[in-house]
């Protein structure tokens, strides 16, 4: 097979690494992507798009099943849904399908080459590819490497059968009659509330004191107590001691007791482990940070012309983070000068209600010692969230005490994923909170919470 | 009403074009005859043209420092005279006067019967006419100084949008380095622009503040005739400069003594004329040194009259008066001239020829004199004599240090007229002069 030669190739097609060579391609650099199965990485074929579509099935479906007991507030009521789950994971397949074709095709537009197959290096400039057809040698000036991350395995309960990853999970071709889910992260806690909605009896199993362990208390009480409403049964302070595949669980709390669980199917959600093995990284001299790949601020590895973006150098794991990292990648090759300054990254957990943070939490601006100003406006009192009902949850902005520079925003409530953008808009340009009180939020929306928590923090909320 | 064109008139011999030193009115004002329009300047007189008729000002052509042809409009007066406007003579150059009358016929005599006198001898009191007034007329606009936002605490990030970031990158900026002036602190675009047009701003300490003002100061007037010259001498002639010390002792002890005695009319003697005394004496022996080198024609003229140039600090730069023939003068008579016209070049009342015509220069800053100077050859003269600052220093007689009013000599000569020997000659016979005064008076 005929060797090839390019300026840049990247190893992956995940979000950073599709987002890299498009951009690449885009600035005129001979640009190879390699990909063993289908371009789009976890976030479109195992992860965030597929997880959306279940969860907003999933919800429709609820909603449906709780009006056909009780008819809403405003009137409707109506027998019982029916839903066809097979027809669900087609639908979800069918949007999965036209992201990643979506890719597929800009990556042919940019001009960027595609190579189907496992890449593994053979020094730092050489990598070979097992593809259908045989090996296919690439040399490269520069190596992007955007390998990505995998479910996190527990060596007690290993995945098969009945004991199911993320990516199983999403892949499930009926609604198990019972699950349960160990470790309450944001995807253990998305996936369990989807299949509550779906009519599963769930447990979900948290070493921690309380699920989604990296917010706070009070960001996490709505969806606790929205997990209860569905029937969930949340085991936090409880940890695994012994399982079978068929799924029975050996539980035990923290008061030391132990607990019998059963469930149809196991859902292990403990963590994603970056993918840094199986592919020739031994022949590499990489430096590593922990797990991860070390990286500089120019995601530059320990060796010249060789970068590393995404899941696979260190938290947080992120979708975005990884394509602004790719889009940087591109443009420092294409030799212009770029650094990653960001000062924001968004998270965004859906659950039931959905919870947002940008910027610092509370706790991490009092363990930096910053003098701190909080606002905070529930959607009770949020004419929108009224007429969604929708009134569970709050926006709260925290503000250096000094100079009210805003410093991280969170919000927890239905709907409220879609605030990130104003969020993370609001702290990457340096607002404070004279700017963001200052400036009109349009009416009747659920966006009006983040004045208000603006106002409230310089001490003169309106509606409250 | 009718519009006067006034025109640079010719204001001496030979002089092809002068220099706009002063304006005394701007478009708009009202004039009466014999007001004071502008003065210009020609070698090193001013001369002041007076309006000729009551009237006002209506256009004003070339700016202060501009060199000006005789013969071309330099203002417009409109005036309630009979007979059509003379600028419709000169379309091309008056396009903001009378363009909407229609063609008249030429009127020479429109503008002859005006033509303004020059006045080459103004009044004292109504003076000052040379002194340059760059400052006013260059005045820059004064950018705000920058106030810098609080400063940044060690450490701390930055605060700039991510389109301010993006540009510091791709300009090689560290942001970190920026005073930020928006609220928190922000960076603005503003902020990153005044730091790349000005750089890092020094570390400000003890309420020191660095002054990025640019002040521009248009070479005009005395100053740019003191440049031309300087820039002509120092370029054409190859100057060669020879110090020496003098034993000043005996010639002051002689000068006090004279001076305590003066007579009645006698002006009191400084060094110069004893200087200039013992120049005349060495010239006749040397008159090579008292000569005009045309280096175009190739030709040096050697006077007979020896025409000493005093270098003279004025409030408004170098000037030159000149004692002429020196040689025919006794040293009071030598002191009065000194004195008289360096009064004059002071209150810029010296006339033109008072300030040309010199046949060799002293350079003389007196307490200012320094140890050593190298003098500017007064172009196109092939000598120049500059007077350091006398002072008491120890002297070895022979057998022991004493006490001596010592003064150097430091004199530059034209190496293409002037051989080193002939110079180291010249300077010697000057000195042997200087040391004992009384060979000053003695009639050769």
């Amino acid at each position: 097979m005929k060797e090839i030669h390019c300026k840049l190739l990247v190893i992956g097609a995940g979000p950073g690494g599709y987002v890299a060579a498009i951009r690449a391609g885009q600035l005129g650099i001979d640009t190879v992507i390699v990909e063993k199965a289908r371009p789009g990485g976890t976030c479109l074929n195992i992860g965030c798009i597929p997880s959306k579509a279940l969860i907003h099935a999933a919800e429709e479906f609820h909603a449906a099943m709780r009006r056909s007991e009780k008819p809403a507030p405003f009137g409707l009521g109506h027998g019982a849904p029916t839903l066809d789950f097979g027809a669900t994971q087609t639908w979800k397949g069918s949007i999965v399908q036209r992201l990643t074709n979506g890719v597929a095709g800009l990556l042919k537009k940019a001009g960027v080459k595609t190579v189907i197959g496992h890449a593994r290096f053979r020094d730092g400039k050489t990598v070979a590819v097992e593809t259908e057809t045989g090996t296919q040698i690439i040399h490269a000036e520069n190596t992007v490497i955007a390998t990505g991350s995998a479910p996190v395995e527990l060596p007690i309960l290993p995945f098969g059968g009945n004991i199911l990853s993320s990516t199983e999970a999403l892949a499930l071709k009926d609604v198990p009659e019972s699950l349960a889910v160990i470790g309450g992260g944001y995807i253990g806690v998305e996936l369990g509330t989807a299949y509550a909605k779906l009519g599963a009896r769930v447990t979900i199993i948290e070493a921690q004191p309380q699920i989604l362990p990296l917010y706070d208390a009070s960001l996490v009480r709505p969806v606790e107590k929205r997990l209860g409403t569905l029937g969930v049964t949340l085991l936090t302070g409880t940890r695994l001691k012994a399982g079978t595949p068929d799924g029975k669980l050996t539980l035990e709390g923290s008061d030391g007791r132990e607990k019998e669980v059963e469930a149809a199917k196991v859902l292990v959600t403990v963590g994603r482990k970056p993918l840094t093995e199986g592919w020739g990284r031994e022949e590499l001299v990489l430096d590593m940070s922990g797990p991860f790949i070390r990286i500089d601020e120019k995601c530059r590895t320990s060796m010249r012309g060789i970068y590393a973006i995404g899941d696979v150098t260190g938290e947080p794991m992120l979708a975005h983070r990884a394509m602004a990292q790719g889009e940087m990648v591109a443009e420092l090759v294409a030799g212009k000068a770029r650094s990653f300054d960001r000062r924001v990254i968004p998270a965004v957990c859906f659950s039931a209600p959905e919870v947002v943070s940008a910027g610092l939490s509370l706790r991490e601006a009092k363990a930096l010692g910053i003098e701190t100003v909080t606002g905070k406006f529930p959607f009770q009192a949020n004419g929108r969230a009224m007429t969604l009902g929708a009134e569970e949850g709050f926006v709260r902005v925290i503000a250096r005490a000094d100079n009210h520079l805003v410093l991280g925003i969170e919000a927890v409530g239905d709907h409220v994923s879609e605030l990130s953008a104003a969020f993370a808009l609001a702290i990457e340009m340096g607002a404070r909170l004279e700017d963001i009180a200052g400036t009109i939020h349009a009416h009747p929306t659920l966006s009006e919470a983040f004045p208000e928590a603006a106002m409230a923090a310089l001490g003169h909320g309106l509606h409250m | 009403m009718a519009i006067q064109t006034i025109k640079m008139p010719d204001v001496g011999e030979g002089v092809a074009e002068a220099e706009i030193v002063e304006w005394h009115v701007k478009p708009g004002d009202l004039v009466r005859e014999d007001d004071v329009l502008t003065a210009v300047m020609t070698g090193k007189a001013t001369v002041e043209i007076p309006s000729p008729l009551e009237g006002k000002i209506v256009w004003i052509g070339p700016a202060i420092g501009d060199m000006v042809p005789v013969g071309t409009p330099i203002l417009k007066i409109e005036h309630a005279g009979e007979g059509e406007d003379d600028t419709a003579q000169e379309p091309a150059i008056a396009p903001d006067a009378a363009t909407d009358k229609p063609a008249a016929a030429p009127q020479p005599a429109a503008s002859s019967k005006a033509e303004p006198v020059p006045v080459e001898k103004p009044a004292p009191d109504r003076l000052p006419t040379s002194r340059p007034v760059a400052a006013e007329t260059s005045a820059p606009v004064a950018r705000p100084a920058h106030a810098p936002g609080a400063p940044r605490p060690e450490g701390e990030k930055p605060l700039a949008s991510p389109a301010v970031r993006l540009r510091a990158r791709e300009a090689g900026i560290d942001l970190r380095q920026v005073p930020g002036t928006g609220p928190a602190g922000r960076i603005t675009h503003e902020d990153l622009e005044l730091f790349l047009a000005e750089g890092p701003a020094v570390p400000q300490t003890g309420g020191l503040k660095p002054d990025l003002s640019v002040k521009e100061i248009r070479m005009a007037g005395l100053r740019r005739r003191i440049a031309e010259q300087m820039s002509r001498s120092k370029s054409r002639i190859p100057h060669i400069t020879y110090v020496d010390e003098v034993d000043m002792t005996a010639l002051e002890e002689l000068r006090a003594g004279m001076n305590r005695s003066l007579k009645q009319g006698r002006v009191k003697l400084t060094l110069l004329p004893f200087l200039m005394r013992a120049m005349v004496k060495a010239i006749a022996d040397q008159p090579l040194f008292n000569a005009i080198y045309d280096d175009e024609a190739g030709i040096i003229r050697q006077h007979g009259g020896v025409h000493i140039g005093i270098a003279a600090q004025t409030p408004s730069g170098l000037m030159v008066p000149v004692v002429r023939h020196a040689e025919a003068r006794d040293i009071h008579d030598c002191a009065r001239e000194i004195l008289r016209l360096s009064e004059a070049a002071r209150t810029g009342t010296a006339l033109r020829e008072e300030l040309s015509g010199s046949t060799i220069t002293i350079s003389s800053l007196g307490a200012l004199g320094g140890i050593v100077s190298t003098p500017v050859i007064n172009h196109p003269e092939v000598a120049i004599i500059g007077v350091n600052k006398m002072a008491v220093r120890p002297h070895w007689d022979g057998t022991q240090f004493v006490p001596r009013k010592m003064m150097n000599l430091s004199s530059s000569f034209d190496h293409r007229v002037i051989d080193g020997y002939d110079a180291a000659t010249f300077i010697q016979r000057i000195k042997a002069l200087l040391e004992n005064p009384a060979m000053i008076f003695v009639e050769d």
